[in-house]
């Protein structure tokens, strides 16, 4: 078995401390930027959803500067980001470099996205609930949770899914300010000196990631739609 | 008792208006089923919301519920009002990510109540609507009848003193309608619980409303006790829905569109005869026949209940002497029937 990996991927073979390395700060970068985006992204995205004209907390300044601010953010490239965002990175995280400085631009990165992921997942909330709610003689902050965040569960989980998994590709672009991971590793053995077979190998292991998401993902979209 | 006041509601739509509801008054009796009815379009979803002040009407406009004027109650005194006021819809609003049970803890919940009270609660309500034996299933494993009376269990969770039902029955097949309507009858009087229900099918009013009011274009055109609104319409719009709910009215479309199948002959009439209360238990097809010699060729008849109260018609030929034939009309009219001639030799 050995010898048969060794042959078919030598190159892989020769350090699998680095692929290992490669692929914990992968999983740091999007869990710790994952989670953060996550928490942000849930709230403009509700926002968005209740200050939208004819809703609940209707408020359209609000509305049109958090919508004009997602767009803007959503059209800059990635690329142009993480060298934008330096300084806000020095100041808060303490460096712009290496896998903890592209915390930053993977979070400014994805949370406009996320925003609008999230409004949408909560416009599929039918407007009768929320009138029934208000029948009820519940309040707006109840309505947000019981009734918006509540009912939208299974198409959060949804567009969760489809965040992260644009978050993977997010990062291998990290490796442009040394944030490593394994775009960078694939970028850097792969393409660089040609060997291929570790561009196959880290596009296996992310494969393997993007299921990994999809599968968990689905369990709970199942479990949880009635 | 709901009075509402000088209610007018308006939409703007970019820069056009539009008048949903304009200058309706209405006085809604404790205790009483209440109906409002007009065709879609008519204000009268508008007008309903604007008792427990979903929609704000206009400024000069006043609503007050069982003595408190509300609309100019503060955000929160408002809440508490409106968790006192039940409201029911056309597609039954029910929570789909919660069963049956949660959707009736609903408006119990975050109030103060411990958990075990919410859950006595609930379950009686569910026994009240007789789903027991549901309080574990989904309402997306429910049938439409079983849907809205959930929605009437969670409705009358914080014991309201008034139902707003709002086309709760217009989703429902005849018979379901029929058992959701007997079961805010049953409620109506078990409870004493005031009922506001808004449609557009007269056969609602008939079967459980002591009052009504006919709506057209946001204005109220119509009101008073069911009886006598549908007995003697005095609107275009009231007569409208009774035509469109009466066999009655097949006369209209037979004297117009099919006049040969009547085969009329020289001093024949065909008429529509309507009479209300008493006049359906005299025999006065046979008395006129036998003073004035005539006879009557009964196509067809009918007996509407209004509240309880019949409403009779018959739709025939008259023949005989014409002079005879006007004074039998006549005779009629007297006896305060509605003589209609749709076709005359």
């Amino acid at each position: 078995m050995l010898d048969f990996l060794n042959t078919v991927i030598p190159n892989v073979m020769d350090k699998p401390d680095e692929l290992w390395t490669a692929v914990v700060q992968t999983l740091y970068m999007l869990i710790v930027s994952g989670v953060i985006a996550f928490a942000f992204g849930l709230f403009f995205g509700t926002v968005l959803t209740v200050t939208a004209p004819g809703a609940i907390m209707e408020n359209r300044r609000i509305f049109a500067i958090l919508s004009a601010v997602v767009n803007i953010f959503r059209s800059i490239p990635f690329v142009i980001l993480l060298a934008a965002l330096i300084p806000l990175s020095r100041f808060v995280v303490g460096t712009a470099i290496g896998t903890t400085g592209a915390l930053v631009p993977l979070v400014v990165g994805t949370v406009p996205f996320f925003s609008r992921q999230v409004e949408s997942a909560l416009a599929g909330v039918d407007s009768g609930l929320v009138e029934a709610a208000k029948s009820m003689g519940s309040s707006n902050l109840g309505i947000i949770f019981r009734v918006y965040l509540k009912e939208s569960i299974p198409n959060i989980i949804r567009v969760t899914q489809i965040t992260s998994i644009s978050l993977i590709g997010l990062t291998a672009m990290a490796g442009a300010i040394g944030g490593g991971g394994l775009g960078d590793f694939a970028i850097r053995y792969g393409h660089q000196r040609g060997q291929t077979d570790v561009t196959y190998v880290t596009v296996l292991v992310i494969l393997i990631g993007v299921w990994v998401i999809q599968s968990v993902g689905n369990y709970f979209i199942r479990k949880l739609s009635h | 008792m709901i009075k509402l006041k000088n209610i007018s509601k308006t939409f703007y739509k970019g820069q056009t208006a539009i008048k949903a509801v304009e200058k309706a008054d209405l006085i809604i009796k404790d205790k009483e089923i209440f109906g409002v009815i007009g065709f879609s379009g008519a204000g009268k979803s508008t007008l309903v919301r604007c008792i427990n002040l979903l929609e704000r009407p206009d400024d000069g406009g006043s609503v007050e519920v069982g003595g408190v004027e509300l609309t100019t109650l503060s955000e929160r005194q408002l809440r508490a009002v409106r968790a006192k006021i039940g409201m029911i819809f056309q597609h039954f609003n029910l929570m789909p990510s919660r069963t049956v049970l949660e959707n009736v803890l609903y408006p119990l919940q975050y109030r103060g109540i411990k958990r075990d009270e919410q859950l006595k609660k609930a379950k009686e309500l569910l026994q009240l609507v007789e789903l027991s034996d549901r309080l574990e299933n989904y309402p997306s494993e429910l049938s439409g009848g079983q849907k809205q009376r959930v929605a009437i269990a969670r409705a009358l969770a914080c014991d309201p003193e008034v139902l707003l039902c709002d086309e709760a029955t217009s989703a429902l097949d005849p018979t379901t309608t029929h058992e959701i309507l007997q079961l805010l009858k049953r409620l109506n009087q078990k409870l004493g619980l005031t009922i506001v229900i808004i449609t557009h099918q007269l056969s609602v009013i008939k079967d459980i409303c002591t009052s009504v009011a006919v709506m057209e274009r946001g204005r109220i055109v119509e009101q008073g006790e069911v009886f006598s609104v549908f007995a003697n319409p005095q609107n275009e719009v009231t007569r409208n829905f009774l035509k469109a709910a009466s066999s009655l009215s097949k006369a209209d479309v037979i004297a117009a569109k099919y006049p040969q199948i009547l085969n009329l002959h020289p001093g024949e009439k065909f008429v529509r005869l309507s009479y209300t209360g008493q006049g359906v238990s005299e025999p006065l097809i046979s008395t006129v026949s036998n003073k004035y010699m005539i006879t009557m060729n009964i196509l067809f008849a009918d007996i509407e209940l209004l509240d309880g109260a019949p409403l009779g018609g018959t739709v025939g030929i008259f023949s005989g002497e014409p002079e005879n034939v006007e004074a039998a009309l006549d005779y009629l009219r007297a006896k305060q029937v509605k003589v209609e001639v749709l076709a005359d030799a």
